[in-house]
Formats: C-alpha cells, sequence, structure tokens
C-alpha cells in the first residue's frame, strides 16, 4: 500500500473551530471500516464525554526533536559533522561505507554509528578500516524498531571519542519509511537508492526522498542487464525532490565513490 | 511502522494534560506527508493504552491535506494523490510545503469523572 495516500478510513474527522488550515477530503465512517476495529479497539471508551477540552497542541515527535537538538549540539561542540545515511535493506549501504572508510583512512577521522535490528555483521564489515564504531541493535527496544531515533543515537554517542573525530557516518536501519521520519540530530541527510530497487521508488516513498540532500544511485554496474528505466527514475525523482543531488555509482566496481567522498568532505 | 512506539509518546503527553483527569478523547491532527496509518495508530492505542490510567480513550485523527506554495508565482495548491513538488501553474519547482506535515495532540476531551469507568480517577502521576 502506497504511503502516500488520504486516509479513508478508521479515522474521524473533527471540526472543532481551530480553524487556519484547510481540512482533508471527508472520512469514512467508522461504519465504512468495521474490518479495522478488532475486539472494538475504536469504540472501546469506557468514558461519557464530560464536554470539557483541554487544549494540547503539542508536537508527538517533540522529545525526539528535542534530543535531536541535543545531539546535534554536541556533534557542533566537538566540531564533527553527521550524515545519516538511509536506505532500503540491500541497496549497499554498507558497501559503499566500506570503500568510503578505505579511501577516506588516513584523511578524515571517521565514527560510524550503525544501526541494525539483530547482528553485527555489519559493523563487523566495517571493522579493520580504522574507523569508530558503535553499534545500535535496535531490536532491543519495545518489539524491535525500524528506525534510529535521536535517544538512540545519543545513547551511541558516549561510545565514540568526538572530540578526535571530524565525520560521524550514521548508517541506519534498512527502510524507506520510517527513518525519514525521524530527526537525530544530523547535519545532512544522504540516501543510497539502488537501481534494482525499480524506477517508481520516489513516487511510493516520496517522504524519503524529499528528505535527503544527496541521492547516491548505487549498483550502475547493473544497467546494462536491467530493464530499468534511469530516465524514468530522475524524472519520479525530480517530481519529489528536484533540489537533490545526484551522484551515479557503484560501490561494487568504485564507480562514484570518489564523488561521493568529494560530497563528504564538502560537508565538513 | 512504528505507530506502537508513537502511542507512547502520545501516552505520555496525554498524561501530563490530564493532569489525573480522566480522558474519552484524544485529538491528533496528522498531515498527510506523514507517513502514519490512522487506523494502525487508533489500533495500537487500544493496545497501549489498555495498562495505563488513559485505558477507555480513544484517539481520533484528523488528517491535514499536503500544500504547496510557488515562490515564484506565489500559487498555492494541494498536493494531491501523486507526490509531485513542482507548481502547476508555472512548473517552478522552488516551492515550500505550508501543511501536511503536522503531527501534534491537539486537545483532549475529559470524561465525566460520575461515570469514568473504576478506579481511574486520580491514577495520574
Amino acid at each position: 500500500m502506497g504511503r502516500f495516500h488520504r486516509h479513508e478510513d478508521g479515522a474521524e474527522h473533527a471540526h472543532d473551530g481551530d480553524g487556519g488550515h484547510s481540512h482533508g477530503t471527508p472520512v469514512g465512517s467508522r461504519a465504512g471500516a468495521p474490518e479495522h476495529a478488532p475486539d472494538g479497539a475504536l469504540d472501546h471508551s469506557g468514558y461519557q464525554t464530560s464536554g470539557e477540552r483541554v487544549e494540547v497542541l503539542e508536537a508527538i515527535f517533540g522529545e525526539n526533536d528535542r534530543t535531536a537538538a541535543a545531539n546535534r549540539a554536541e556533534f557542533a561542540a566537538a566540531g564533527v559533522r553527521a550524515v545519516n545515511l538511509m536506505s532500503s535493506p540491500g541497496a549497499g549501504k554498507t558497501t559503499l561505507l566500506r570503500e568510503t572508510l578505505s579511501r577516506l583512512a588516513g584523511q578524515l577521522r571517521i565514527g560510524v554509528i550503525e544501526g541494525d535490528i539483530e547482528t553485527s555483521l555489519d559493523a563487523d564489515r566495517l571493522a579493520g578500516f580504522g574507523a569508530e564504531i558503535a553499534l545500535i541493535n535496535t531490536g532491543n527496544g519495545f518489539g524491535g524498531e525500524c528506525h534510529l531515533d535521536a535517544p538512540m543515537v545519543a545513547a551511541a554517542l558516549p561510545r565514540l571519542p568526538l572530540p578526535e573525530l571530524d565525520l560521524v557516518l550514521i548508517e541506519n536501519v534498512g527502510n524507506l519509511v520510517c527513518p525519514a521520519e525521524f530527526d537525530v540530530g544530523q547535519d545532512a541527510r544522504a540516501m543510497v537508492y539502488a537501481i534494482t530497487e525499480g524506477e517508481e521508488k520516489p513516487l511510493k516513498y516520496p517522504v524519503m526522498f524529499r528528505s535527503c540532500e544527496l541521492v547516491v544511485v548505487n549498483k550502475m554496474d547493473l544497467l546494462p542487464y536491467l530493464d530499468f528505466d534511469l530516465d524514468g527514475f530522475l524524472d519520479n525523482l525530480r517530481k519529489v525532490n528536484p533540489a537533490a543531488e545526484i551522484i551515479f555509482a557503484s560501490a561494487r566496481t568504485g564507480e562514484g565513490v570518489d564523488a561521493w567522498c568529494d560530497w563528504l568532505r564538502a560537508r565538513l | 511502522m512504528h505507530e506502537l512506539s508513537i502511542c507512547a509518546s502520545i501516552a505520555d503527553i496525554a498524561t501530563r494534560h490530564a493532569a489525573g483527569r480522566p480522558v474519552s478523547v484524544i485529538n491528533v491532527r496528522v498531515g498527510q506527508l506523514r507517513q502514519i496509518v490512522p487506523d494502525t495508530l487508533v489500533y495500537c492505542w487500544g493496545l497501549l493504552s489498555e495498562e495505563t490510567p488513559l485505558a477507555g480513550s480513544r484517539i481520533i485523527v484528523e488528517t491535514v491535506p499536503a500544500r504547496i506554495r510557488c515562490r515564484s508565482c506565489e500559487r498555492t495548491a494541494d498536493v494531491g494523490d501523486l507526490p509531485v513538488f513542482a507548481c502547476a501553474g508555472c512548473g517552478g519547482i522552488d516551492v515550500e510545503i505550508v501543511a501536511g506535515e503536522e503531527f501534534l495532540i491537539t486537545s483532549l476531551e475529559l470524561a465525566d469523572a460520575e461515570t469514568g469507568a473504576e478506579s481511574e480517577t486520580g491514577a495520574g502521576s
């Protein structure tokens, strides 16, 4: 199911006279979506409304955003730039990071915050390149989180020698939905997109593609073997994020990796 | 999706504002560009709130369509169902999002303490 849709069911529409914005298309009544209310989840209000209303107007991600701001301040105080690297699973983030570390070792002091639902497989692949690595297994949380949030990154920071570093690369959990929602305190967001994913992905995951300053278009070495419509992809990407920078790359052959490293250096 | 952890944040905020009073409805405003599925949010709330002083309350979601404003020609328009962030008037790509990124609790509706279920009153901390 596409994420970019109007929410038709299950949601009621409150017109509470607060004005100032337009409302969506009227949403269906609860009766229109009974299958979405198992065991009466929508309806098991045990209370009668007293009619008294308490104004709240508080952002639900407020706590995350405050922690993200604290992370950002901590990076800045240490003179470190942080890049939040996102992608779907298998797009090539870890391979790109390996190539990045092997090229930049000796030039930049790099820390990696590695988000993974389980295992240290990715962190293991990055060992031996002189970078400082802090692993976050998000599986320890409430059923396993599908993204890194600001408190998780905050918990990883004490495990990195920030004052000794120039750059922190935050490898997010492979997922095109949730990581786009959570500010972790990065200075820039970039994503790795693999051409094996199909050209329609920017339209299906517009929030992710729009959140990034840079899209690394990876696995370009496979182009001759795929029915991939590169122009169609670029057209879709520009509809969603006209300002995105684009680097064509193959982490496997090394194509474009220097351009990516230059982009990282330019953040410093 | 992360609706379950979002419900934990909602519970924290609502509990603080309710200050021990029983709550019947939590009104939540969700922009179209937030990747929140209202059904899932409502369902997760039923699960998560069960063990809290907010048990018995329900979430009502108000959705806000995405709107963009073109900085070149000043035209403002709904984005619609296709995520095209360019001006339909002049074709300009220098647009700003003016609505659709909301994600907040707007208000709580309090329950009548007399009919309020079982022992929840005063349980807030």
